[in-house]
């Protein structure tokens, strides 16, 4: 271990640890707490958990807002919306993602670069207005409307926008890139003698695949699935641009209950509840970011 | 015989595959883009070819500003950002003495994974509850959202920093410290030239996280400090609005002209 910038060591670890303690674990303290307040008409809208008045030392805490959430079946099915929605789209972008990274991956290097950077520019062009181009696309009027009548599929415009399969193919097309990147990122790393080595000893391709690739690029295929079931449930923007009345979402929710309803303590409750449900997703994440960021030690 | 056809069939199914993947990738950006010349108010009914939306999109006093106030935001952002993530990645790769390091790395990690409206709710009521505490920040605005995006930014330059320090060689450090360079020296003329690339990168990613969001900064955001995606999302949460279009060609033209420059830099050096 190096021992340089000793004085230094300081401030290169607590300036940033600092900053994340007070801007990050404290805010999510924070929502423990209110979560655990009574509601109140005021500002802000809750009572204080602890409260010295003439009476003494007073703690106030109520689960009411927790069991408030878990006996009302909208907020239940709007848990379950979120998490299938999560799935669904994950699944979808690694059967998408997969083979495009592969042959990225594949490919000679120079046209490898060019794909690569072919990949990597509709991830920074921004995120909303991809949604956007979807509800361009969609509408009654839209191009893909005129296509299909074109063709003599439809014969009238139909509307594609506002339900949740219009949500579904929102959040696969603008988390696609963070399923193909982490993908890409083990697959290129693999060497390409291995499959010729398998074919050579008899593998059938399926085998190859499924004994070869598939287990070498495992770490790639959690760590994008993470990166995309993790931020989908508690994805609000694409349910609202692309989305309708028949499915509502954790994001829509929470954002509701707080704008909305102005209910600090079920809105926070709320997001207590989504940390809890993401509580082992997240936990794989870091166990993986862990071993892969830190393996040399 | 048998292993040229199915050669030919590798490589038809593979671009295949790549044609329809990039197809799926580009086709609704390219139809914006074609569209925001389009002279029609109904945006999906062909008129003709004119540049009416870009020139209305640069008299929009309120579009304008929001622009203006992003850039601001991000570049402050991502530069505290890029900092404090070559802290952590520096920190957690050389530094073996770090207080509850588990905790700093679960820290560090956390707001990758995060979702925004989680951090965006908490970051809201903290701000409200130091206000009555400490009066600080005095009201929510420009300062509010600065200091949010620096937050999950944070995460994302660590990692960066933090794969490229862990996959180089520490000897050249240790060499160096035996051949008599003062610490500082190392940092400045080993570490610091060899994380540069990196340092780029992860101050890029900064920006473009700042600037694409909207979730946190709706949150976080008060009056006078409308960025960009608010007022876009504004505009487009119910219906379609030309000037949007136009705006989202200007901004692939950017994206694709950094792209093509980040490209040929790197190809230089590379053949370097």
């Amino acid at each position: 271990m190096i021992r340089y910038l000793k004085k230094q060591n300081f401030w290169f670890v607590f300036t940033p640890y600092f900053w994340l303690v007070l801007f990050f674990f404290i805010p999510l303290a924070l929502i423990f707490k209110i979560s655990i307040s009574v509601s109140e008409w005021g500002m802000p809208p809750y009572r204080d958990l602890f409260s010295l008045s003439e009476e003494g030392f007073k703690f106030d805490s109520t689960l009411s807002n927790y069991l408030f959430i878990f006996s009302d079946p909208f907020y239940i099915r709007s848990y379950l919306n979120s998490l299938s929605l999560a799935f669904t789209s994950t699944i979808l972008c690694l059967v998408i993602g997969y083979p495009i990274a592969f042959y990225v991956a594949k490919s000679q290097a120079n046209i490898r670069i060019i794909l690569l950077v072919l990949l990597i520019i509709p991830f920074w062009t921004s995120f909303l207005l991809r949604v956007y181009a979807w509800k361009v696309l969609l509408q009654g009027s839209g191009i893909i409307n005129s296509i299909l009548i074109h063709l003599g599929f439809l014969t009238e415009p139909i509307s594609m926008l506002h339900n949740h399969y219009a949500v579904i193919l929102g959040v696969v097309y603008t988390y696609l890139p963070f399923m193909i990147l982490p993908l890409y990122g083990y697959l290129v790393k693999f060497d390409l003698n291995l499959i010729d080595a398998a074919n050579d000893l008899g593998a059938k391709p399926l085998n190859t695949f499924l004994k070869v690739i598939l287990p070498l690029s495992l770490p790639g295929i959690i760590a994008g699935s993470m990166l995309v079931f993790i931020p989908v449930v508690g994805e609000f923007v694409i349910p609202e641009m692309l989305g309708g009345s028949d499915k509502l979402y954790f994001g829509k929710i929470i954002w509701d209950e707080f704008f909305v309803n102005r209910d600090w303590p079920v809105a926070s409750a709320l997001a207590m509840s989504g940390i809890v449900i993401l509580v082992f997703p997240i936990v794989i994440f870091q166990l993986m970011y862990a071993k892969y960021n830190f393996k040399n030690e | 015989m048998q292993n040229t056809i199915l050669k030919m069939n590798k490589i038809f199914f593979k671009i295949f595959t790549l044609t329809i993947g990039f197809s799926f990738l580009y086709f609704p950006i390219l139809t914006l883009i074609a569209y925001s010349f389009n002279d029609n108010k109904r945006l999906m009914v062909w008129k003709g070819f004119s540049f009416r939306w870009y020139k209305e999109l640069f008299q929009n006093e309120q579009i304008l500003e929001a622009f203006y106030t992003s850039i601001k935001i991000a570049s402050f952002s991502a530069t505290f950002a890029t900092i404090m993530g070559v802290m952590i990645g520096f920190s957690l790769t050389r530094i073996s003495k770090i207080p509850a390091r588990p905790f700093f790395i679960f820290l560090s990690s956390s707001p990758l994974v995060m979702p925004e409206i989680i951090l965006g709710l908490s970051l809201l009521l903290f701000f409200i509850s130091s206000n009555h505490i400490i009066s600080f920040p005095s009201s929510k605005g420009q300062l509010t959202v600065l200091i949010s995006h620096i937050t999950f930014s944070v995460a994302f330059v660590a990692v960066i920093i933090q794969s490229r320090l862990s996959s180089y060689d520490k000897n050249i450090e240790e060499a160096a410290q035996d051949l008599g360079t003062i610490p500082n020296m190392i940092f400045w003329k080993i570490t610091a030239p060899v994380i540069l690339p990196s340092i780029i990168s992860g101050w890029l990613l900064a920006f473009t996280l700042s600037l694409d969001d909207l979730v946190v900064a709706s949150f976080t955001t008060g009056p006078g400090a409308n960025t960009l995606p608010i007022v876009v999302f504004s505009k487009v949460r119910l219906g379609l609005s030309p000037e949007v279009n136009a705006l989202s060609a200007i901004i692939m033209l950017i994206v694709v002209l950094a792209a093509i420059s980040i490209y040929f830099i790197n190809r230089s050096n590379i053949k370097k």
